[in-house]
């Protein structure tokens, strides 16, 4: 029943033509080259002509190698079995486990329904106080990680993926180091995590088209856990990766880019994956956490920044600490109304007092004189830095509360703060 | 269906090419045949025989040969009594129903009627036999939610027609007929509770279109004040992610003075409609003491939804305001976020290969923007009574940098800009809008003098702001630093507004203007103060005061008694009025 061909039209980068009828969309095929075999994808169908993207890269295959169509789109095992396994991006175990054939689940399937979404109220806590207290990540959330190279965001990643409560963790590596591979494995299996982990993992070294279908079955099988009544915590890195293999594939094809060589559905790519993240009524929920590295510091990169529409905030990396501006959790009035009533009042305050000490330490460093408000700041600006600001720094949401009140108290007189008297009269710490 | 079909010929990502025979029209809609779901499309090009059509679906399994069948009709919204509360997609398939249809996922293929076929309506005939009627003008009414909705002759119909007989008062679906009208040449045409308008279409069945004069109250002190909207006319709010657009566009949903709000969540997050549809209906309109959701539609067709409906969603929601506008009403339409409805248009414009414009963005953009916000508009309608349609777009400017396209074609054609900024937003200041760069042409609630006398006073203490970054405090005169301390304190009472608390949130023109001439008061007074420490001691005191009063019930007690905590600080600090503040104050009574 399937359809093989002998005869490959063109090859330019790793997408290949062949002459075939009655070839579907999306559709699957195999493709026997001297490396052995290897998926590829219908991409685009004019007339005769099929072009596939070829998942092992174009490199070595020949004009006679023979093409085989499936008659199906990607799939993903789905089922317990999963857990504690790493795939890569074509599906196939890296383990040296079984191949898992049953309950094949197609990857990349619609949209939910919108009326089928509960609103997301639940915390997830992470024990971070730049997290817990200033934005705090609610189940069901999409958010990334803002990061330049360089900075310690798979530490973060890892922490956050072994401190937070969550059934199932999905972990989706897109142009991964080998060794940062190694230490999400080493790391997850030394918190004991592994064993509710799957993997989906595309090294730096591997075919680039792999690396594009590594969010798809990620989510795909969050999805199947969420359905099941899971709290599933999907964590994807490099999400820049991910973007840079779309580009890199729409050029190839000739596609118009609109953005510094990025393709015109950037943004609708990237939210497909990232609207993935939803809390069912009644059932489990799907978490994502993804990095996304700025070439050059740059938020207004087209990643960071078509991410940035999609997304519900972002942690932004930078030093080593979740800076406080830039950061935004935007799902954090959903819960952050019912931990404590100064909450909210104390996370505006401190961050509008630590957004006025910036101002300062900058007047400071062009050489002018500190009056008695600017020192006030100094000091209050390196005591927040220090005590909570500070990646290693683990908290309990009320300890870091406490600990907020008490450095104000430090360094400020009560009506400078801005605050409604109402809250300073309760929380005031007395000496 | 007119029975016309057609076969693929090639396809590539959401665009599919059909090769028919015979005549096929632009915009036309058709189905393509996937093994057993047909999934709805619009022609978009047509060469020779072929035609190129955008399929408002996931494309994937479609392969050359497969059937097309067209309709013959363009995309069109269905009117009638049963769309406010509504939830739809961009195509008007009630979601609620689909979720009914087809469980947790938006299954493609899988159409829902964009009214209820079976629900009846008390139905009131008010034209009589032998009236002359035109396309817009009323034959009856039926009650909907807290308003009186009009039965109207189709407005896609030309000409005077003549009323042949007309049902009695009763129980009737959208679909059933309620009366005949005849035409010039005595044909008769079936008129039933509900007809379809093409979307892409402007409404047009007014008598005049006026000037937008009246302000729409939006509650925002930093809107209604200084930045305002007229009822009927457009705004749009540009801004970097996380500055706020959609937090305000929600607010402004909930408290704007208008009798319907049509929230068209375009290419945005699924969650945040999720909360619109989760909160209104347990809130209440304060002006006819129902549930929210009476007086809302909501089109939402989030990023995730296929790209081409999404372009579709914001002319089904503009229809939809129009056809209010025709009962009478004051109508707002929230588009979050018109750049995803422009991105829209450059996928498929790439898909096209059409030359691009600048950043890829097809040619025609600014005529397509244009065109979007110009349906808007406070008219005059046939029956003498007036009705508006509001537009307020928010802009997803790439990098938050207002010179790209979208933001710039949509400055060109709207009557109030309010710009936010990374900055305010950073610090925390809701809303984010920059007070030095936002304009409006439209008439402010307070006194125009005072608004001004307000600006002037941000202005003024921006540049000293900014001096003093150069010089620093040490260099800066005692009165140019009350100035500035002066510009700091009216941002942070009056500018910025707490979202959460439901009095602060909710501030309305009259409690605006006591506030402003309170403001005008203390901004426009000298005091006798010794230095800059003192300086700040006091205006720290009296913001914080400014700020408890905010939090107060308007005219209740604990307002009087915090107005009376801000005089005494007033006395305190000897402020003598400066004349040009003095002259404002008595120019208002």
């Amino acid at each position: 029943m399937n359809k093989v061909y002998n005869r490959i039209e063109s090859i330019v980068g790793n997408v290949i033509t062949v002459k075939a009828n009655g070839v579907r969309y999306n559709e699957l095929a195999q493709i026997f080259t001297r490396f052995g075999k290897s998926l590829a994808q219908v991409n685009k169908i004019d007339g005769e002509i099929v072009s596939l993207q070829v998942f092992a890269g174009g490199q070595g295959v020949s004009t006679g190698d023979e093409v085989r169509f499936l008659g199906r789109e990607m799939q993903v095992p789905f089922g317990e079995e999963l857990l504690g396994r790493i795939f890569n991006g074509s599906g196939a175990p890296i383990d040296n486990g079984p191949v898992l054939r049953d309950n094949m689940k197609p990857i990349g399937r619609p949209s939910v329904n919108p009326t089928k979404r509960i609103l997301a109220n639940r915390m997830m806590r992470t024990n971070i106080p730049m997290i817990d207290m200033f934005n705090t990540l609610v189940i069901s959330q999409k958010l990334p990680i803002f990061s330049i190279s360089g900075e310690p965001y798979n530490q973060l990643l890892a922490r956050i993926a072994m401190q937070a409560e969550a059934d199932v963790i999905v972990l989706g590596g897109m142009g991964l180091k080998y060794d940062d591979f190694l230490y999400f494995k080493d790391e997850l299996s030394k918190g004991g995590a592994l064993s509710k982990t799957v993997m989906f993992i595309h090294t730096a070294s591997d075919p680039t088209v792999e690396c594009m279908m590594i969010p798809d079955m990620a989510l795909a099988v969050a999805e199947q856990f969420a359905l099941e009544d899971k709290d599933v915590l999907v964590l994807l890195t490099d999400m820049t990766n991910f973007a840079d293999a779309m580009k890199e594939i729409a050029i190839t094809q000739e596609q118009v880019p609109s953005n510094r060589g990025y393709p015109g559905d950037l943004y609708s790519q990237l939210a497909s994956r990232y609207e993935k993240a939803v809390d069912f009524a009644n059932s489990g929920s799907v978490t994502v956490l993804a990095v996304t590295t700025m070439p050059g510091d740059d938020v207004t990169h087209p990643v960071p920044d078509n991410t940035g529409y999609i997304t519900e905030g972002q942690y932004y990396l930078k030093g080593g600490r979740i800076e406080p501006f830039g950061s935004l959790s935007r799902l954090k009035q959903n819960v952050n109304g019912k931990t404590r009533k100064d909450h909210r009042a104390l996370m505006d305050a401190m961050i509008r007092l630590y957004s006025s000490y910036k101002e300062t330490i900058e007047k400071k460093h062009m050489g002018f004189a500190m009056s008695r408000w600017d020192e006030k700041l100094l000091k209050y600006g390196e005591l927040f830095e220090r005590q909570l600001m500070d990646l290693s720094v683990n908290l309990s949401l009320e300890d870091a509360l406490d600990l907020g009140w008490k450095i104000l108290a430090d360094c400020f007189e009560r009506d400078e703060t801005g605050m409604k008297s109402e809250l300073i009269d309760e929380f005031w710490p007395v000496r | 269906m007119t029975g016309k079909t057609g076969k693929v010929v090639s396809v590539n990502g959401n665009m599919v090419s059909v090769e028919f025979d015979g005549n096929v029209s632009m915009n036309e809609i058709c189905y393509v045949k996937v093994d057993d779901i047909a999934l709805k499309s619009e022609v978009i090009r047509i060469r020779g025989n072929v035609a190129q059509i955008q399929v408002y679906e996931m494309t994937g399994g479609i392969k050359c040969g497969d059937e097309v069948e067209f309709t013959g009709d363009m995309l069109s919204a269905e009117l009638g009594p049963g769309l406010l509360g509504q939830v739809y997609d961009g195509l008007q398939n009630p979601l609620p129903v689909l979720a009914k249809q087809a469980g947790w996922f938006l299954e493609r293929g899988n159409y829902a009627d964009g009214l209820d076929p079976v629900k009846t309506w008390d139905f009131t005939p008010t034209a009589r036999p032998g009236d002359k009627l035109r396309a817009g003008m009323a034959i009856g009414t039926v009650p909907e939610g807290p308003f009186t909705h009009k039965i109207f002759v189709p407005f896609y119909l030309l000409g005077t027609y003549t009323l042949k007989s007309i049902v009695n008062k009763g129980y009737y679906t959208v679909k059933s007929t309620v009366a005949v009208i005849t035409d010039s040449r005595g044909k008769d045409i079936p008129i039933t509770l509900s007809f379809k308008w093409p979307v892409k279409r402007a409404v047009k069945c007014y008598s005049e279109r006026l000037a937008p004069v009246e302000t729409m109250e939006t509650k925002v002190r930093l809107i209604d004040s200084f930045f305002p909207v007229a009822k009927g006319g457009t705004y749009c709010i540009p801004g970097p992610f996380g500055a706020g657009k959609t937090v305000l566009q929600h607010t402004t949903s909930k408290y704007a003075d208008v009798d319907i709000v049509i929230i068209a969540a375009c290419g945005e997050r699924a969650g945040e409609v999720v909360e619109t549809i989760t909160e209104f209906p347990e809130l209440v309109d304060p002006k006819t003491g129902r549930s929210l959701m009476e007086r809302t539609i909501i089109i939402c067709n989030t990023s995730s939804m296929p790209v081409a409906s999404r372009e579709a969603s914001v002319y089904t929601s503009v229809t939809l305001a129009e056809y209010y506008r025709q009962m009478g009403l004051n109508v707002l339409l929230l588009a979050d976020s018109t750049s995803r409805w422009a991105q829209a248009l450059r996928e498929m414009s790439g898909r096209l290969e059409e030359i691009p414009g600048e950043e890829a963005f097809p040619a025609y953009l600014e005529s397509y923007i244009a065109a979007f916000y110009e349906r808007a508009g406070y008219v005059r309608l046939p029956d003498g009574s007036k009705g508006s349609v509001t537009i307020g777009g928010t802009v997803s400017p790439a990098g938050g940098n207002f010179e790209e396209p979208v933001t710039q074609a949509t400055l060109k054609v709207v009557g109030a800009f309010h710009g936010l900024s990374r900055e305010r937003s950073d610090a925390r200041k809701y809303p984010a809008i920059d007070p030095l760069i936002s304009w409006s042409k439209y008439r402010s609630v307070i006194d125009p003098k005072k608004s001004d006398f307000c600006k002037n006073i941000l202005h003024h203490g921006d540049e000293i702001g900014s001096m003093m970054k150069v010089v620093g405090e040490e260099g800066t005169s005692l009165s140019d630093y009350m100035v500035y301390l002066k510009a700091e304190m009216l941002d942070a009472v009056y500018l910025q507004q707490n979202s959460f608390d439901p009095i602060d949130a909710n501030c309305d023109t009259a409690r605006q203007r006591y506030v402003v001439d309170k403001l005008v008061t203390v901004l426009g007074s000298e005091y006798n103060l010794n230095d800059k420490d003192e300086a700040r001691g006091y205006f720290n005191r009296l913001r914080q005061k400014f700020i408890d009063w905010n939090y107060t019930e308007f005219e209740s007690d604990a307002f009087k008694a915090a107005e009376a905590e801000i005089d005494s600080l007033y006395q305190e600090g000897k402020g003598t009025i400066s004349p040009e503040a003095d002259l404002l104050l008595k120019d208002g009574e």
